[in-house]
């Protein structure tokens, strides 16, 4: 038997707790704590005066901020629900078993591995409005029609959604494929047995069992899709007229170009908020049973 | 017959398409690397690179690319050394807990991984320049560990309750302390977790770039990815050079995911497989 040694297992939790607690838990705090005064840094003299739910008024009635809340949520819905559905298929792909499946697995992972600067960088040559190979593609030697992708409002955020999806899409497809690896082929067997065909077997065998995968990569996917910063930074800094200016880009400026950091700090704060309720929710969709069986 | 003829076909259909989407993108973005500048802004573009290295010499003597990728190695590497440290001890510890603590322990440790970065990027940066920590390594290296910690912790935490624990008791009995015992035993016996682990940190930490663009403002000590974005050319973009820079930071990853593709599926997956 192994020794219960309580005073040893937290010695060694210790280290984690530390840092996690300076460098993650204490600035979460100190965020939530500065969103209710007036800091700027050029000008430390001012002393950060507490000025209660100023900043949150001031939130509220700043268009460029409801504007940037839009952007992002039509962002994160519309890479989540592309990259779920890719997602699925490609790992309905990569389940299969055929020879040089290991290839196409490494080949598939290829986009996740690549840093998002790199990506960005890539998506913005493809996207050029004179070079670009996208405009070849469509319009070949018409150079008249030539659209310039990223300096339109509507085509610049299509060109960052575009981005996402490419590289993330491959990541949602793992944890789907996590969900598909548990199926015991016994099921499929049966219901093969039983006449049904390749549609119904999708709908009554696969689908039911992959759904809690499933509600486990949306999970992902939308926490992450609000944190989106590097593409929009990289491609169009968040132009042309603000429709790229994601919450998470729009709070960098207003901390780190302009020097607001407590108006800045309400921005994050509430980019917290909707992240912490979503989630809430989703957590209590899947969560609880997710942990218990894993550990 | 006719059936898995069709079958066949469609998964040779799906193979190729999902070839063709992931590769395809990056190969024309990097053969940029390889043309000339004539090349790269021609119009219509030319899909056939004339293989020049113009490119790369000017990213190593023009843009000192070799000192972002030192910087980059520096970082990427401790940050993996500390974070797996780390994470060994408190997976360690919560694979042993008894099970309502372990749960709760991880619960806590797994929510500091949801946060987004904006939510923690002033006050961190505040932290640093009081420390004097701005632009240097362990400034950057810090945050990273924390930022890595919940999912390695996770992972190893899951690997080391599968190890029998009459192993473990085994050493106990012979004499080793319990140090000794998860040093000498449960290390070397959970080294595939463990590396597991390692690819997934060392990827982070290579291809972050937000805090690193923040912390870091001395071109000296940025990494990669912050040199790639912020690359300049004097009157227009210099394409070429951000190709070449851009295959020199992919490069490495390409082989961690060829070599080890199947450790990445398991490890990403360690989440989900079990819901």
């Amino acid at each position: 038997m192994i020794p219960k040694d309580r005073k040893l297992y937290l010695a060694l939790l210790a280290p984690t707790l530390l840092v996690l607690l300076v460098f993650i838990v204490a600035p979460i705090t100190q965020s939530i704590i500065s969103s209710f005064h007036r800091i700027i840094i050029g000008l430390p003299q001012l002393n950060s005066p507490f000025i209660g739910l100023e900043n949150y008024q001031e939130l509220f009635h700043d268009s460029v901020a409801r504007h940037s809340f839009w952007v992002t949520l039509l962002f994160v819905s519309t890479t989540t629900f592309f990259e779920l559905l890719l997602g699925l298929l490609l790992a309905l792909l990569i389940h299969h078993r055929f020879p040089g499946r290991g290839s196409l697995r490494a080949c598939v992972l290829i986009p996740w591995a690549i840093p998002t600067v790199v990506s960005a960088q890539m998506w913005r040559f493809l996207f050029n409005d004179a070079y670009g190979m996208i405009n070849y593609a469509i319009f070949g030697h018409g150079v008249a029609h030539y659209i310039p992708w990223l300096a339109k409002p509507g085509t610049a955020l299509f060109a960052i959604i575009l981005a996402d999806i490419w590289k993330t899409s491959s990541f949602a497809a793992l944890l789907i494929l996590a969900g598909l690896q548990i199926i015991p082929e016994e099921l499929y067997q049966a219901a093969k047995v039983d006449g049904a065909s390749m549609w119904r077997r999708f709908w009554h065998v696969t689908w039911p069992l992959i759904r809690p995968a499933i509600l486990v990569a949306l999970l992902f996917r939308t926490i992450d899709a609000f944190r989106v910063f590097d593409l929009a930074f990289v491609m169009t800094q968040g132009g042309p007229a603000d429709a790229t200016n994601v919450l998470q880009l729009y709070g960098y400026k207003k901390m780190f170009v302009e020097g607001w950091m407590g108006y800045g700090s309400t921005i994050s704060v509430s980019v917290f908020v909707i992240v912490l309720v979503l989630a809430v929710v989703y957590v209590r969709m899947v969560g609880r049973r997710l942990l218990e069986a894993s550990l | 017959m006719k059936k898995g003829w069709l079958k066949k076909g469609a998964l040779v259909v799906g193979v190729l398409m999902a070839i063709f989407f992931s590769l395809v993108p990056f190969l024309l973005f990097v053969s940029s690397a390889f043309k000339t500048q004539t090349q790269v802004t021609a119009i219509p573009p030319q899909l056939w690179p004339s293989f020049d290295i113009d490119f790369f010499r000017s990213a190593i003597v023009r843009y000192d690319i070799l000192g972002y990728l030192v910087n980059s190695i520096v970082v990427a590497g401790s940050t993996t050394l500390v974070t797996i440290l780390l994470g060994t001890l408190a997976g360690y510890a919560l694979a042993r807990l008894p099970r309502p603590w372990a749960h709760f322990s991880l619960m806590l440790i797994l929510a500091c991984a949801m946060f987004p970065q904006i939510a923690i990027v002033g006050p961190v940066w505040q932290l640093l320049r009081w420390l004097g920590w701005l632009n240097t390594y362990q400034g950057l290296v810090l945050p990273y560990v924390a930022l890595t910690l919940p999912l390695t912790v996770w992972i190893l935490a899951l690997f080391f309750r599968e190890m029998p624990e009459e192993l473990e008791a085994a050493a106990l009995v012979d004499g080793c302390s319990r140090i000794e015992a998860l040093v000498k035993v449960i290390v070397p016996l959970s080294a595939p977790g463990l590396f597991t682990a390692a690819i997934l940190t060392f990827i982070y930490a290579w291809n972050e770039f937000f805090l690193a663009l923040l912390i870091v403002t001395d071109p000296a000590r940025q990494t990669m990815p912050v040199g790639i974005a912020l690359f300049q050319g004097e009157h227009t973009v210099p394409w070429g050079e951000i190709a070449a820079a851009s295959l020199i930071t992919t490069a490495p990853l390409v082989v961690l995911v060829l070599l080890f593709q199947q450790r990445i599926v398991t490890g990403l997956s360690a989440g989900a497989i079990k819901g």
